[in-house]
C-alpha cells in the first residue's frame, strides 16, 4: 500500500513538473547567439512572450522587462534550438531491431508515396535524447530502399507532446549518383531514366486534373500551407499501360513536378551534381535541394549560380566511394565562400546530437593553413537558421528574431564546444523536460552500492 | 606454462596466473613482447624516419600519465624522449626549438580499435577484408594479412587526429576473429613497414549479437548467447590439449593467449555478458586485456577494476542495436569514478580523427554529474591507457624519458573542438606539419585524383 501511494505521489510530481503552457520568460546576463549568421553578443538578453520571441540581443537595448519570469543566465549562452536536417528521429527505436525500425521499406510496393508523417513516434527515446541535446526541430524522412525515391519527409518539433509533426509531406527525397544507380538497377543511366520517367508520369497525372492543391483549387504555395496531400488522388482512371510508377507514387510526385514540394536530391560526385543542376534546367519548376555533395567544392560556383541550397556532409574527408574522391572537411567552407547556402547534414554523423560538434570543427578549420572553414556565426547558422530556411521555416525556427517561435536553449558555455552542455530547452515558449532512458540510467548508476537493495529499487 | 593444464580446476591459482600474464612489470611485458614478435614469420621492418633533435618549449604539456606541466619543455633526440619538465629544463643549443606558447603537447594519440587497412576506403566490396565470416572461430587469421597500407584513412588519422599508433582488429562477426596488428601510423609500402616493433599480438573476440546472428542465420551454431559460450569454451579446451607436434595455426594463436603472450580484445557491449566472459577467462586461464564497445561497462566498473580489464568505449554512440540500447554519456566518468581503466576508441575511420574530442565529451558528461576528471587524466584515456591494454606502454603512450618520441603539438587545448594537431612526430620524425603542405602523406590511391594533396 505504501508503495502504491509513493507511486501515485511520484506520478503527480512528474505531472506537475511537466509544463503545460507557454511561459513568458526574460533571460538576462547571457551570451546570445541568434543563429542568423552573426557573431554572439555578450551581456545579452532574450524575451519570450506568448510562445514567441519578442526580443533577442544586447541587454542594453532590451525593452522594458515585461511581466514574466526572469532568469539570470549567469554567463550562460542562449541560442535558438538546433534544427537537424536530415534525420530519421521518431522512425526507429533500435537500429538493428528491424521490427522497431521504420527507416527502410525495401519490401514495400510504394516509394515516392511513402509518407513518414503518420508513423513518427513523438515518444521515441531518440526524440527525447535529442531534445535534451538542444535540438528542437528536425526534418525526418526514411531512406530510399526499394526505389530511387525515399518518400515524403516531415518537419517535426521535438516538444514533449503528442503532436510532433508540424508540416507533413514537406519534401520528397530522390537518390541519384551511386546510391541511385544501385537502387535503380545498377547504373546511373537507369536512375536518370527512372527519374525523368517519374516526373513525366506525374505530369500526366497532373494534367488529368485529379490532384488538387490544398486550399484553393488552383495554385498553391508552400508558405504556411500544409503540404499537398497527394492521397487525394482517388480516381482509378485508366493510365497508359507502360507506366512504371504506381498510381499512388505518381500522385505523390505531382507536387514535386509543380515545384510545390521541395525535392532533396542525394548526390556526391561533382559530375553527379552537375547532372542534378542540369535537371533543374530541364524541369525549371523543380524546387531542388542537394544533399551530401561531398565534391560540391569542385562545382561551388555552379551551385551558387543555380541558387540551389545544399545540406552537406560536415566532415567527410575520405574517399568513401568513387563518388567522393575529392571529399575534404573544407567542402562546406569553400561552398559558403562561393555563395552557396549550406546546412550541415545531420545524417552524416553518428547521431544528430553531434551537429554542434561538427559545426565547431568547421570553425577550427579557419586556423589551418590551406583549409576553409566557417566563422562561428556562419557555422552556428548552418545548424540553425539555414536548415530552418531550407525546410520552409525561415524566420520562424532556428533563429532568435522578433516573431520567431519560442524555441531556445540555455547552455552552460559555448554551444559549439564539446565540453558544453544543455541546461534548459524551450519549444514554442514551453520549457521542456530533459529526462529520458539515458538520464534515468545515469541516475540509477550514480553509485554501485547494493548493500541495502539491488539497483532495481533505485528509481 | 604447460602446468596450466593441471590448474584448470584450481580457480584461485588460475586467476593468479591470468593476472600475471599482463600485469607484470614493464620488463616482463617487454620480454613477452619481444618473444611474440621474434616468433612471427612476418617481422616488423619498421625503421623510424630521420628526425632532428627537437625541443618544444613554453607549451602546456599533458604527459599521458596524468600529469600536466604549464610552460613546459619536451626535448627529444634520436627518436626518444630525452627530457620533460618546466621552463628550466635544459635544452642543447643548435637544435630545432619550437615555441609552444599558447599551444599544447601530448603523447601521440593511440587508437586501440581501428579497421583502417582491413576495411579501407574506398569501402567497396573488393576492400572488405575485416571479417573471415565463414566460421565462428577463426583464430588462425591475422589482421596484418588484410591491411592495405595505401588506405587514405591512415594519413587522415595522423593529420587530423594526431594518431601515431593503432591496433587494427579483425571484425566482430566471429566469436574468435583472429590476431590484430599493432601499427605505427607511418606511410609504408608494406604492412611489415608499419608493424610496431616489439608489440605483442592482440586477439579479437566478440560477444553477443554479432556472432549469434551471423551463424544463427545460417542455421549453425552459435545461434544464441549460450551457444556463443559453448563454442568458445570447447575451443579453448581443445587448444589446451594441443601438443604442438603438428602445427595448427588456430591453436598456435590460442596457445599464445593462454601463455599470456597475446592480449585478448573482446568486443562486448552488455555488462552481464562481460561478467560471464571474465569468469570464462578465469576458467580457461587467460586474461581479457580490454572489452571493446563496452557501452554498459559503467554498470560493472567495480568488477572491471577488480579484474584489471580496460573498457574501450565511445563517448556517445548508442541505440544502433539492442545490446547498445543502454549506452550513456557518463560511461567513461563512471568507470573513472570506480578507478577502472578507461580507453576511448573509434572503430571508425572518421572517429579516429577526433578521439580527443570524444574524450572531451565524455569528460564533460562526468562534470555534469559532479565527477571532475582532470584534463591530464582525460588525455591518458587516449594515450597511456590504450598503450597499456595493447601491451606497448613500456615503449609509448607517455612523454617519459627513454620512450619513443611519439609527440603531438596541438594549436590549442586538445580537449577543445577548436584545436587541431599542428605537428606530429613519430619516433622523433616530423611526419605531419600543418604549416608545411609537403609534410603531409598522400597515399598511392589518391595520386592523380581530384583533391590530391588537399588539406582533407
Amino acid at each position: 500500500m505504501k508503495r502504491a501511494l509513493t507511486f501515485t505521489a511520484s506520478l503527480a510530481a512528474l505531472a506537475s513538473a511537466l509544463p503545460l503552457a507557454a511561459q513568458d520568460v526574460t533571460i538576462t546576463g547571457v551570451t546570445v547567439a541568434t543563429g542568423d549568421g552573426s557573431e554572439p553578443v555578450e551581456n545579452g538578453a532574450v524575451v519570450l512572450q506568448g510562445g514567441k520571441v519578442v526580443y533577442a540581443g544586447s541587454a542594453a537595448n532590451m525593452p522594458t522587462a515585461p511581466q514574466s519570469a526572469i532568469i539570470d543566465g549567469e554567463g550562460r549562452w542562449v541560442t535558438p534550438g538546433l534544427f537537424a536536417t536530415v534525420t530519421n528521429l521518431g522512425l526507429w527505436d533500435v537500429g538493428a531491431v528491424s521490427e522497431s525500425n521504420d527507416i527502410r521499406a525495401g519490401g514495400s510496393p510504394f516509394s515516392a508515396a511513402l509518407d513518414v508523417a503518420p508513423v513518427i513516434n513523438p515518444a521515441s527515446q531518440h526524440i527525447l535524447i535529442h531534445r535534451a541535446a538542444g535540438i528542437t526541430r528536425a526534418a525526418v524522412v526514411g531512406s530510399a530502399s526499394g526505389s530511387i525515391f525515399a518518400g515524403q519527409g516531415a518537419i517535426i518539433d521535438l516538444g514533449s507532446d503528442a503532436n510532433a509533426v508540424t508540416k507533413p509531406r514537406a519534401f520528397q527525397v530522390v537518390e541519384l549518383g551511386e546510391g541511385g544507380a544501385r537502387l535503380s538497377g545498377g547504373s546511373r543511366t537507369s536512375a536518370q531514366a527512372l527519374f525523368r520517367n517519374a516526373l513525366l508520369e506525374a505530369g500526366e497525372f497532373e494534367r488529368s486534373g485529379t490532384i488538387r492543391s490544398t486550399g484553393s483549387a488552383g495554385t498553391s504555395r508552400q508558405g504556411d500551407d500544409i503540404g499537398i496531400d497527394s492521397r487525394m488522388a482517388r480516381t482509378s482512371r485508366d493510365r497508359a499501360s507502360d507506366v512504371l510508377l504506381t498510381r499512388f507514387d505518381a500522385a505523390a510526385l505531382v507536387p514535386v513536378a509543380r515545384g510545390e514540394q521541395p525535392l532533396y536530391v542525394m548526390v556526391e560526385r561533382a559530375a553527379d551534381i552537375r547532372s542534378a543542376l542540369a535537371l533543374k534546367k530541364e524541369f525549371p519548376r523543380l524546387d531542388m535541394v542537394l544533399v551530401g555533395a561531398s565534391e560540391g567544392w569542385l562545382v561551388a560556383s555552379d551551385i551558387a549560380a543555380s541558387g540551389i541550397p545544399v545540406i552537406a556532409d560536415g566532415l567527410d574527408d575520405l574517399p568513401q566511394g568513387f563518388d567522393q574522391l575529392a571529399s575534404t572537411q573544407s567542402n562546406i567552407g569553400r561552398m559558403v565562400k562561393a555563395g552557396v547556402k549550406v546546412a550541415i547534414n545531420a545524417s552524416a554523423m553518428e547521431n544528430p546530437r553531434n551537429l554542434n560538434q561538427y559545426a565547431g570543427n568547421l570553425v577550427a578549420l579557419t586556423r589551418m593553413p590551406g583549409a576553409d572553414g566557417l566563422s562561428w556565426g556562419q557555422a552556428f547558422a548552418a545548424i540553425t537558421s539555414v536548415p530552418a530556411e531550407i525546410s520552409g521555416m525561415g524566420g520562424k525556427a532556428g533563429v532568435l528574431a522578433l516573431g520567431a517561435n519560442g524555441d531556445l536553449v540555455i547552455w552552460d558555455g559555448d554551444p559549439l564546444e564539446v565540453g558544453s552542455s544543455v541546461v534548459r530547452v524551450y519549444i514554442d515558449g514551453i520549457e521542456q523536460p530533459l529526462e529520458n532512458h539515458q538520464s534515468r540510467l545515469r541516475d540509477r548508476y550514480r553509485e554501485l552500492d547494493e548493500s541495502t537493495l539491488p539497483e532495481a529499487y533505485d528509481w | 606454462m604447460t602446468t596450466k593444464l593441471q590448474t584448470i580446476a584450481a580457480g584461485a591459482l588460475a586467476i593468479a596466473l591470468a593476472a600475471c600474464s599482463t600485469t607484470g612489470t614493464a620488463e616482463a611485458e617487454s620480454a613477452s613482447a619481444s618473444q611474440a614478435t621474434t616468433d612471427t614469420p612476418f617481422p616488423s621492418t619498421y625503421e623510424p624516419y630521420p628526425g632532428a633533435p627537437t625541443a618544444l618549449v613554453g607549451a602546456t604539456i599533458y604527459d599521458g600519465v596524468g600529469g600536466r606541466i604549464d610552460n613546459g619543455t619536451v626535448f627529444f633526440s634520436g627518436g626518444k624522449i630525452v627530457s620533460i619538465g618546466g621552463p628550466d629544463t635544459p635544452v642543447p643549443a643548435d637544435i630545432a626549438v619550437f615555441d609552444g606558447t599558447g599551444k599544447f603537447v601530448t603523447p601521440g594519440i593511440i587508437d586501440i580499435h581501428s579497421h583502417l587497412g582491413d576495411y579501407p576506403t574506398p569501402s567497396v566490396d573488393a576492400h572488405s577484408d575485416g571479417n573471415e565470416a565463414t566460421s565462428p572461430t577463426t583464430p588462425e587469421v591475422w589482421a596484418e594479412h588484410s591491411v592495405w597500407p595505401q588506405d587514405p584513412g591512415f594519413a587522415r588519422a595522423l593529420a587530423n587526429g594526431g594518431v601515431t599508433s593503432l591496433q587494427v582488429l579483425p571484425g566482430s562477426a566471429n566469436l574468435m576473429g583472429g590476431r590484430s596488428a599493432t601499427l605505427k601510423n607511418v606511410p609504408s609500402r608494406t604492412v611489415q613497414g608499419m608493424k610496431f616493433p616489439g608489440a605483442p599480438y592482440g586477439f579479437k573476440m566478440a560477444c553477443g549479437e554479432n556472432p549469434k546472428r551471423v551463424y544463427g542465420n545460417r542455421g549453425r551454431m552459435p545461434s544464441t548467447r549460450m551457444g556463443n559460450f559453448a563454442v568458445n569454451r570447447q575451443t579453448w579446451l581443445d587448444a589446451k590439449a594441443y601438443d604442438g607436434k603438428k602445427r595448427d595455426l588456430a591453436k598456435e594463436t590460442l596457445k599464445g593467449v593462454l601463455d599470456g603472450e597475446i592480449l585478448v580484445h573482446n568486443h562486448c557491449y552488455r555488462a552481464d555478458e562481460m561478467a560471464l566472459v571474465m569468469d570464462m577467462a578465469k576458467e580457461m586461464g587467460y586474461k581479457v586485456s580490454a572489452f571493446h564497445h563496452a557501452v554498459e561497462a559503467y554498470k560493472i566498473g567495480d568488477l572491471l577494476r577488480e579484474n584489471d580489464v580496460c573498457s574501450a568505449i565511445w563517448a556517445d554512440w548508442y541505440g544502433f542495436k539492442m545490446e547498445a540500447y543502454d549506452g550513456i554519456l557518463e560511461n567513461a566518468a563512471y568507470l573513472q569514478r570506480e578507478d577502472a581503466c578507461v580507453v576511448i576508441h573509434s572503430d571508425d575511420a572518421n572517429g579516429i580523427q577526433r578521439l580527443n574530442q570524444e574524450a572531451a565529451k565524455a569528460q564533460a558528461a562526468g562534470a555534469r554529474v559532479g565527477i571532475d576528471i582532470s584534463d591530464a587524466q582525460v588525455i591518458r584515456w587516449i594515450t597511456l591507457n590504450p598503450a597499456k591494454a595493447m601491451g606497448i606502454d613500456a615503449m609509448t603512450g607517455s612523454l617519459e624519458p627513454g620512450k619513443m618520441a611519439d609527440v603531438v603539438l596541438w594549436n590549442g587545448d586538445p580537449l577543445s573542438v577548436y584545436s587541431r594537431p599542428e605537428k606530429v612526430w613519430v619516433d622523433g620524425a616530423l611526419l605531419f606539419d600543418a604549416m608545411d603542405r609537403k609534410r603531409r602523406p598522400v597515399s598511392d590511391f589518391e595520386l592523380g585524383q581530384p583533391g590530391e594533396g588537399d588539406v582533407k
